[in-house]
This record gives C-alpha cells, sequence and structure tokens, in this order.
C-alpha cells in the first residue's frame, strides 16, 4: 500500500464569475493541475469528481464523464456528492484507489457554479442539505442551521458573537496575500459586529460568500512519482470520513459535531499521528461557529474552549498552530463542491512552500484538512506530510 | 396544475398534529423519532411504536431568520427553533411571540400553521 503523492494541484479564482459554466471552470482548475503535476494525461486511469447543486444550479447532472471530457480524460469517471464535503469524499476515493492498487494515476476534483441564480436560489439550493420534510419545510436555510448550533454552543459552554467577530478578522487578514481568494479585504471586529443579521445571532461576516469556482489536484503512486521523477513530496498519509444524523433534531449534540469526530479519529489513526503533531489546519468555516466546532473535533482545543482561539491569537498566522492560513471558506470563498479539494491544494502548498503563507509554517511537516456536509452530517479529514 | 401526491407518513403525522393526537416514534430503548421510520439509527430496534407527544415541549435553541429561501420570502423575519418533547425534538417555526423575546428554555405547543409565503402547512410552536 502506498500513500498517494500530490503531484500537482489548482484552483480557480474563487468569486463570482455567473457567466462561467461549471464544466469551464473545472477545465482550467483540471488541466492546469495535470501540466503542473506534469504527467502524461494517457496515464490517468480514474476521475473523482465533487458538485452538489449542478441539477438546481445548471440543471446537470451526470457530471462525472462531462468533467472528464472537459479535461480530455478518457476514464472511469464518478461524481461524488456528500453537499459541501463532497469533494472531501472525492479525495477519499482518489486515496482508496491508489492505495488499493487499481490506479496509479487518479485525478480528484471538484466544481460549482452558484451565483448565476441568484442569492436567493442558491440559498434555497443549499438548503435542500439539510432534512426537507423537517428542516427545510420549517423554514431552516443553510445560516439558521448554523445559527441554532450557534446559540446552542453559547448556552452550553459561554461565548459570544464578539469572539465569532475574531475569527472573521483572522480569515479575512488571512486571505489578503491569496490572489486565488474572493474577498481581500481587512476587516475590524467592530465592522463584523455591525454587520446585518442574517440567522440571528449570525451576521453577514459570519458567513462565507457564495462562490463560483474549482479546484484539482493530481494523485499517483510513490513509485510512480520515483519513476518520473516528479517533484511531489507531499503525500496524504491519513483519510477519515464520519457521519451524523441529517436533521439537526435527531441529533445527540446541537452543539458538537461528533462526524468530525470520527473522521478525525480514523484519520490520526491512519497517519499514526495525534493533533499535537499538526503544525495547521484548512478547516470548514462555513460560518464562524463552524470553525470553533472543526478546531475542537480535531482535537486541538477541549469543548467549549476553541471559542476564543482566535480573540487569543492562537489560530492566527503568527500564533501556535495557524488555522485556514488560505483565508478559510469565509474569505476565499466557498464553491460548495469544489472546497475539500481546494483544501488539499492548499495544506499541500503550505507544506511544500509555495502557498503566499507559507512563511507563518516554515518548517511544518504535517497539516490537516476537515471539510464538513451540511451541518456536520458528513465529515471527510486528511491528514497531508512532508516526506522527504 | 395537479395536486400533488401526499407525503406518506409525514403527512399523516402532520394531521395528527392538526387534530390534537400528536405522536412520535418510540424504540424498546426509549430512543423518540419523527415518521416515517422503520428502525431506531441509535440502536437497530425495528420495534417502533407510536406514543402521545406530550403537550409541551422545550425550545432547545432558536435562531431568527432574516435571509430566507424563495418559499419563505414573505415570512421573513421569522423564527425557527428546535424545541424538545420529551425523548423527540422537533423543528418548527415559532408565532405569536415577539422574536425577540423567544429564548432557550421557554415552554412551547405544538399546532400545524400556514407559511405565509406559499401557504403550505408548517411545524408551528406557540408560548404555552
Ligand atoms: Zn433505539
Amino acid at each position: 500500500m502506498s500513500d498517494p503523492r500530490i503531484a500537482g494541484a489548482s484552483v480557480t479564482q474563487f468569486g463570482k464569475h455567473p457567466e462561467r459554466t461549471g464544466r469551464d471552470l473545472f477545465a482550467e482548475a483540471g488541466l492546469e493541475a495535470l501540466s503542473e503535476a506534469g504527467i502524461d494525461p494517457e496515464d490517468a486511469e480514474a476521475l473523482y469528481y465533487g458538485n452538489f447543486m449542478g441539477e438546481l444550479a445548471e440543471h446537470q447532472g451526470h457530471q462525472g464523464p462531462l468533467m472528464a471530457e472537459a479535461i480530455g480524460l478518457d476514464v472511469p469517471a464518478t461524481r461524488v456528492e456528500a453537499a459541501c464535503a463532497s469533494a472531501g469524499t472525492a479525495v477519499r476515493e482518489a486515496v482508496k484507489t491508489i492505495r488499493n492498487g487499481e490506479a496509479e494515476v487518479v485525478v480528484v476534483g471538484g466544481a460549482e457554479r452558484m451565483t448565476n441564480i441568484g442569492t436567493a436560489a442558491a440559498t434555497d439550493a443549499l438548503a435542500i442539505a439539510a432534512d426537507d420534510l423537517y428542516e427545510v419545510r420549517a423554514g431552516m436555510t443553510f445560516p439558521g442551521a448554523y445559527a441554532l448550533m450557534a446559540r446552542s454552543y453559547f448556552d452550553q459552554y459561554g461565548g459570544s458573537h464578539e469572539d465569532l467577530a475574531h475569527i472573521a478578522v483572522k480569515n479575512h487578514e488571512h486571505a489578503l496575500v491569496n490572489e486565488h481568494a474572493q474577498i481581500q479585504k481587512e476587516i475590524t471586529v467592530e465592522d463584523a459586529m455591525e454587520a446585518p443579521t442574517i440567522a440571528s445571532p449570525l451576521g453577514l461576516y459570519d458567513s462565507c460568500p457564495i462562490t463560483d469556482g474549482a479546484a484539482a489536484a493530481v494523485l499517483t503512486t510513490e513509485s510512480y512519482a520515483e519513476e518520473h521523477d516528479l517533484d511531489a513530496p507531499v503525500a496524504i498519509t491519513g483519510t477519515g470520513q464520519g457521519g451524523d444524523n441529517l436533521a439537526l433534531q435527531d441529533r445527540l449534540h446541537l452543539a458538537q459535531t461528533p462526524a468530525a469526530d470520527k473522521a478525525a479519529e480514523e484519520a490520526y489513526g491512519d497517519a499514526g499521528v495525534g493533533p499535537d503533531d499538526v503544525d495547521f489546519a484548512e478547516v470548514h468555516d462555513c460560518f464562524t461557529i463552524a470553525e470553533v466546532f472543526a478546531i475542537e473535533s480535531l482535537g486541538f482545543y477541549e469543548r467549549g474552549e476553541g471559542i476564543a482561539a482566535a480573540r487569543n491569537g492562537e489560530t492566527t498566522r503568527d500564533g501556535d498552530r495557524p488555522i485556514n492560513l488560505s483565508g478559510g471558506l469565509k474569505a476565499k470563498g466557498h464553491p460548495v463542491g469544489a472546497t475539500g479539494v481546494a483544501q488539499l491544494a492548499t495544506v499541500a502548498w503550505l507544506l511544500d512552500g509555495s502557498h503566499p503563507r507559507a512563511d507563518a509554517v516554515p518548517d511544518s511537516t504535517v497539516g490537516v484538512a476537515h471539510n464538513a456536509g451540511g451541518t456536520v452530517a458528513s465529515t471527510t479529514v486528511h491528514v497531508m506530510e512532508v516526506q522527504e | 396544475m395537479t395536486e400533488s401526491a401526499q407525503d406518506g407518513e409525514y403527512d399523516a403525522w402532520l394531521d395528527s398534529i392538526e387534530s390534537d393526537d400528536g405522536y412520535y416514534l418510540e424504540c424498546s430503548n426509549g430512543h423518540g423519532w419523527l415518521p416515517p421510520r422503520r428502525v431506531c439509527p441509535r440502536c437497530h430496534d425495528q420495534d417502533l411504536s407510536a406514543v402521545d407527544l406530550p403537550d409541551s415541549g422545550e425550545i432547545a435553541s432558536h435562531t431568527t431568520i432574516t435571509v430566507p429561501t424563495p418559499q419563505f420570502e414573505d415570512d421573513a423575519p421569522y423564527v425557527t427553533a428546535i424545541a424538545d418533547f420529551g425523548p423527540v425534538s422537533v423543528t418548527g417555526l415559532v408565532r405569536d411571540v415577539d422574536p425577540d423575546d423567544v429564548a432557550i428554555d421557554d415552554v412551547v405547543g405544538i399546532d400545524v400553521g400556514e407559511r405565509v409565503t406559499t401557504g403550505e402547512r408548517a411545524v408551528v410552536f406557540r408560548p404555552r
């Protein structure tokens, strides 16, 4: 069994591209990742592709073969859907395919087109990641669901909207040098506190934007990388996935994310590392409170302690364990089906020193990507390590 | 447009709430669920029986939504809450109370109301 190496990765500019088709977005990312990998596309043996709202946004299902075609591949191509964790789940399939010896070169990616349908329809499309009968029909939106979780967290552990504002400020600051980011704008705690409320207690700056974009990566075996003299120092050494009841009302916890606990435990065990070995992480901060859940589930903080991490400067770029050096979903943007692979790319670039924020983690060897679907009814965690 | 089909046990459950005959499904280990449900996902028990839903529940969490989906456009701003009714929790719209006055642990009754925007039925909580 060989831990897959990341031979190349690419993300498009994240932002508003209402006039660009999903297939064009993915083609840009996929072709660049293949070219960066320096791998003959003829050698690719499979595509795993994440996408969530293709039917609603583009009236396009069956996107696997469409996207393989878009990057010039004639390979078995599978679309993987797990709401906002679609791409993380696609990564997991790609890792398994390489590890079990079925393929030596696998392309993994994802894309989402969201801004073309407008805010109301995009809010509607995102909401269907919740339980239609019992949540969507009770007015639940995606921000609304996280608002319920945030209020429950405050009630159980303490913390305030101002603590969350520090997370937004941090992630906006991190994104300032990330040219792929949707938002490159510094904000203050005051800005975040004064922004309009979208679902109390969460305001506009607690929420990630609606984003178009794509990401892709080329994974290969250690032996293929050696044989072809590829520059691929980063390996995916641990993969984990966890699930939970779909509807919040059916969960044991409103203020914890057990699906992420399970994914983290599995991924750490797989890689043979623990939370203390991790130098930095890219986590799924679709809302500021989601970053708190993520860093607690990843074992960086006890329950109830994660809320103060950004305010205390521990997760900022000059802190002990920077979180979301890319700007996170909050500032980098969240093209739902692409996010998990964009995180993978970011971690790889931070580890190999090519990311504009790599100077924050100069000697790092272990990075983690945490990708959550819906209200964390699906989560994948991947551990990445520098191999040489 | 043809009338759309009923959503089976879900609509039957709404009917039961509407006629003050609300119920939930309970497994032999006391885990509560809403229909349709054939197995308890917590303990795998398939012996689920209908139990009377308590008259009142307590709000576990709530939010006032100002950016709605199109199906709730004219409802906004509105309060969505999860309320605990014994071993089962239900998500619904909180009505008859100022959104600023809704709080965790508030006692509510359950009812079926209409969405302002579409006129479709929705679970509604009112203060007790
Ligand atoms: Zn049970």
